[in-house]
C-alpha cells in the first residue's frame, strides 16, 4: 500500500487514479438498480445487504479503524431515518402539497437533500454525543453509547402524532418536525429508495472508508487504537480524531437510516422499536465477525449474515438458535473475525507469483 | 484462500438458487407471517395454531374447490424489515393466493402495503388500530377497532353497577409508550369516557418492559381513582398488578385493560384477581360452535384457546368461506370475495366487512379469577 516512490505524476493520471473508482464504482450501482426487477424477493434482499454494509462499514471506522467500542449505531440511523422523512414528508408536502411519492427531478432532488440531511442530522448529534464521551474508554464508552441509542428511541417515542396531510393547515410549519408518530413512527412516506440509490451510498462508503484509511486521518485513526499514549506521544489529538471517526460514522449510519426509511413497502420501517439497541448489536456482531479494521471484511460479514438469516428460514423455529451457533463457531476458529484486520485482496495477491 | 472463496461463493449462489419457484395448480396456498419468535411470540404462535387447524380442517373435509389448502408460514422475529423479507418471499416466491396478516398493527400495516402494491388480498385477524385498513383495498381485518374497544371499556365502567357494569365515574390510565397500541387504545378509551359522563383523574406512562413501576402508582394512588386502565401488554400488565397492591391501593380498585391482556391470568397471581378486560372471545361462550372449538383445540394442542387462536382459526375459516364463493381463485376475485363477507358465523361472533374493510362485531367483556386461573365472561356489548 506504500506508494513506490514520491514521483510527481501528470495532473490527468491523477485525477483518472481519484475519480475513475468513483465512477465505475456508481455506474456498477446504479446499474444494479436496473438490472433487478423491483417488487422481486431478490430486491428485497439485496435492499437488506446494502444497508447492512453501510451500516458495518462506517461502524467499523469507530470500532475496527479506531478501536473504541460504539454500541449506539441504531441512534444514528433512527435520527437519520427520522430527519429524512420529515424532509420528504413534510418538505415534501410544502414543495408538492401532497405527501406522496413523486418520481421525477423534482421528487428524486427532494430525496437526494433528505439522505444528506439525514447524515448531517446524525453527524451533528454523533459530535454532541461524542464530544464529552469519547475521554472515556472501554466499557465506559459503550455505555454511553448503549444510552444515547436508547435515549433516542424514547424521545421519538413521546413525539406527537404524524399530521396527516388534511391537517397540515392546523400545524404551524415549524412545529411539524416534532410530529413523528409517536411509537407507530410514520406510516405513508413517499417510497423514493431504489437499488440504485442504495448502492450508489453503499459504493461512497465503501470508497470513503478506503480512501481514508489509506489517508493520514486514517493513518491517526489506527495509531489510536493501537497505542493510545504512544499516539498522543507523537502528538496525535487523540481525542480530536475518535470524535471525527464518530461523526463520520455517525453521517453514514444516518444515511443508511434514511435509505432505510424510504424503502419501497415498508411504511412503518421508521417507528421508534425498530431501532432499538438489537439494532446495533446487528451491526457490531458485523463487525466483529467481519474482522475488526477490515473494510472488505465487514461488508462480506454483512452479506453473509443478510444472507444467512433469509437461507435458514427454512429451519423455521431454530434459526435464531443455528445463527448463534454459527456466531460462536467462528467466535471458537478464528477469533480476530474472518478478515482479521487484512482486506480481500491481501488473500488473492499471495497466490500470484 | 482463492479457493476457499470460490467455495463460499458458489454455496451462496447454490443456496439461493434452489428456491423452489413452482407453481402448483392443483393446491391453494395461503401465506402467513407472525411473530414466532422475538417478545411477541405468544401471540404468534396462537394465531398460527388456529390458523393451521383451520387449514387442517378444510383439508380433512376434502379441501376447496376440489384442491387441497397449503399454509406457508414465515416467522418475522416481530421486525419491520423482516416483514418486508417475509411478505415479498410469500408473493413473489412462494404465489400465495391470500396472505394472513400480523398480530402488532405497525407490522401488519408495513406487511400490508407489500400486499396493496402487488395486488394480493391479506386479513389480519387481530391488528386493531384503524391505520391498518386505510393502507388499502387489499388489507382486510377480522377483528374490531381500538377505538370500539376503548368504548366498549368505557361503557362497562361507566354502565350502572351489575353483569354489564361498574357504575364507576372516576379513572386513571396508564399507559405503555413503547406501544402504538397502547397509545391508541388509551386515547380512545378516554375519549369514549369522557363521553360517558366519567373523567380521567389522571395519566401516567411507562416503558414496557420496565420493572419498577412505583414512582407512577404512587402518583395515582394520590389521585384516588376508582378504577384504573391499562391498555398494555400482559406481560407488563401481571407485573404492574403486583405492585398496584404492593402500593396500598385497595383490592376494590379494579384494574381494567384491553385485548392485550390475554393470558395475564396465567402468570399475574392472587393481584391481578378481579381485574375486567375486553376481548374477542370466551372460551365460556355456551354457543355450539364456540364450544365445539374449544374442545378441538383443546384436543391438538392440550391447552384452553385463546382470543389469538380464535381469531387465526376465524382467519382461516373466513378464507375459506370467502375462496368457495369467488369465481375464480384470481387475487382480485378473492379480495372482491372477501371485501362481500356479511354475517359469517366465526367462533368470535357474526363478523361483517364495512366499506372500510374492518369487522363489526361484538366484544366480550371477561372478569379475572386468579385462583382459578381463568377469565369468566361477563357481559357482550354490541357495536
Amino acid at each position: 500500500m506504500i506508494p513506490a516512490a514520491a514521483q510527481p505524476i501528470s495532473v490527468t493520471r491523477a485525477l483518472t487514479r481519484s475519480l475513475l473508482p468513483v465512477a465505475v464504482g456508481l455506474g456498477l450501482g446504479l446499474g444494479l438498480g436496473q438490472v433487478v426487477p423491483t417488487g422481486t424477493y431478490a430486491e428485497k434482499i439485496l435492499f437488506d445487504i446494502g444497508i447492512n454494509i453501510i451500516l458495518a462499514v462506517s461502524l467499523n471506522l469507530v470500532n475496527g479503524f479506531t478501536g473504541q467500542f460504539s454500541m449506539g449505531h441504531a441512534g444514528f440511523m433512527a435520527l437519520g431515518a427520522y430527519a429524512s422523512i420529515v424532509v420528504t414528508y413534510y418538505g415534501g408536502f410544502a414543495l408538492f402539497g401532497d405527501v406522496g411519492c413523486h418520481l421525477n427531478a423534482q421528487g428524486y432532488g427532494l430525496y437526494f437533500t433528505s439522505l444528506v440531511v439525514g447524515g448531517l442530522v446524525a453527524a451533528a448529534a454523533g459530535y454532541l454525543v461524542g464530544l464529552p464521551s469519547l475521554r472515556l474508554r472501554g466499557d465506559y464508552l459503550a455505555i454511553v453509547t448503549l444510552g444515547f441509542g436508547e435515549i433516542i428511541r424514547v424521545v421519538l417515542q413521546v413525539s406527537y402524532a404524524v399530521v396527516e396531510p388534511e391537517e397540515m393547515a392546523t400545524v404551524d410549519w415549524w412545529e411539524r418536525p416534532l410530529h413523528l408518530g409517536k411509537s407507530l413512527g410514520f406510516v405513508h412516506q413517499g417510497a423514493y429508495n431504489s437499488l440504485s440509490w442504495t448502492y450508489a451510498a453503499v459504493v461512497l462508503t465503501l470508497l470513503c472508508a478506503y480512501r481514508l484509511r489509506e489517508s493520514t486521518h486514517g493513518r491517526a485513526f489506527l495509531s489510536v487504537r493501537e497505542n493510545e499514549i504512544a499516539a498522543e506521544a507523537v502528538g496525535i489529538d487523540t481525542t480530536r480524531y475518535k470524535v471525527n471517526a464518530f461523526v463520520l460514522a455517525a453521517f453514514f449510519a444516518g444515511v443508511a437510516g434514511a435509505l432505510f426509511g424510504h424503502q419501497l413497502g415498508t411504511g412503518t420501517a421508521a417507528r421508534p422499536e425498530e431501532f432499538n439497541f438489537m439494532k446495533s448489536f446487528e451491526a457490531i456482531i458485523m463487525v466483529v465477525l467481519g474482522g475488526m479494521g477490515s473494510i472488505s471484511g465487514a461488508a462480506l460479514a454483512a452479506v453473509t449474515l443478510t444472507l444467512l438469516t433469509e437461507l435458514l428460514r427454512s429451519v423455521q423455529d431454530y434459526r435464531m438458535v443455528s445463527y448463534a451457533l454459527l456466531l460462536i463457531l467462528v467466535m471458537i476458529l478464528r477469533p480476530e473475525g474472518l478478515f482479521g484486520t487484512r482486506e480481500l485482496w491481501h488473500f488473492l495477491r499471495r497466490r500470484r507469483p | 484462500m482463492v479457493r476457499t472463496l470460490w467455495i463460499y461463493l458458489g454455496a451462496m449462489t447454490f443456496a439461493l438458487g434452489c428456491k423452489s419457484n413452482s407453481t402448483a395448480t392443483d393446491e391453494i396456498i395461503i401465506g402467513e407471517y407472525g411473530s414466532m419468535t422475538g417478545s411477541e411470540a405468544v401471540f404468534g404462535q396462537s394465531t398460527h395454531n388456529g390458523l393451521s387447524m383451520a387449514i387442517d380442517e378444510v383439508n380433512a373435509a376434502g379441501g376447496l374447490k376440489g384442491k387441497k389448502i397449503r399454509l406457508v408460514s414465515y416467522d418475522d422475529q416481530g421486525k419491520t424489515s423482516e416483514v418486508g423479507t417475509a411478505v415479498t418471499r410469500l408473493i413473489t416466491s412462494d404465489h400465495v393466493h391470500a396472505i394472513v396478516g400480523e398480530v402488532s398493527s405497525s407490522l401488519s400495516i408495513a406487511g400490508g402495503q407489500i400486499c396493496q402494491r402487488h395486488g394480493v388480498p391479506m386479513v389480519t385477524p387481530s391488528s386493531t388500530n384503524p391505520k391498518v385498513t386505510e393502507v388499502g383495498d387489499y388489507v382486510f381485518r377480522i377483528c374490531y377497532i381500538d377505538p370500539f374497544q376503548g368504548y366498549v371499556m368505557a361503557k362497562f365502567v361507566t354502565d350502572p353497577q351489575g353483569p354489564s357494569g361498574l357504575g364507576l365515574k372516576r379513572v386513571a390510565i396508564l399507559v405503555d409508550q413503547r406501544q402504538a397500541y397502547s397509545q391508541g387504545l388509551s386515547r380512545d378509551f378516554e375519549t369514549a369516557l369522557i363521553k360517558a359522563g366519567g373523567n380521567v383523574v389522571v395519566k401516567s406512562s411507562y416503558q414496557g418492559g420496565d420493572q419498577d413501576f412505583s414512582a407512577q402508582l404512587t402518583q395515582i394512588k394520590g389521585a384516588n381513582p376508582e378504577a384504573i386502565y391499562i391498555p398494555g401488554y400482559y406481560t407488563d400488565v401481571a407485573n404492574i398488578a403486583k405492585q398496584v397492591r404492593g402500593i396500598g391501593i385497595a383490592q376494590s380498585v379494579p384494574l381494567l385493560g384491553g385485548d392485550g391482556w390475554e393470558s395475564v391470568q396465567e402468570i399475574g397471581g392472587p393481584a391481578i384477581d378481579g381485574a375486567y378486560y375486553s376481548n374477542h372471545f370466551a372460551p365460556e361462550d355456551t354457543h355450539a360452535e364456540v364450544q365445539s372449538f374449544v374442545t378441538k383445540y383443546k384436543a391438538k394442542y392440550g391447552k384452553t384457546p385463546d382470543s389469538l387462536a380464535a381469531l387465526g382459526y376465524d382467519a382461516g375459516m373466513l378464507l375459506r368461506e370467502a375462496i368457495q364463493r369467488a369465481p375464480s381463485l384470481d387475487r382480485a376475485a378473492i379480495r372482491d370475495a372477501i371485501a362481500a363477507t356479511r354475517d359469517f358465523q366465526g367462533v368470535t361472533g357474526k363478523t361483517s366487512l364495512d366499506e372500510h374493510r374492518n369487522a363489526r362485531k361484538p366484544a366480550v367483556v371477561l372478569r379475572i379469577n386468579a385462583a382459578a386461573k381463568t377469565a369468566t365472561y361477563m357481559t357482550t356489548i354490541a357495536p
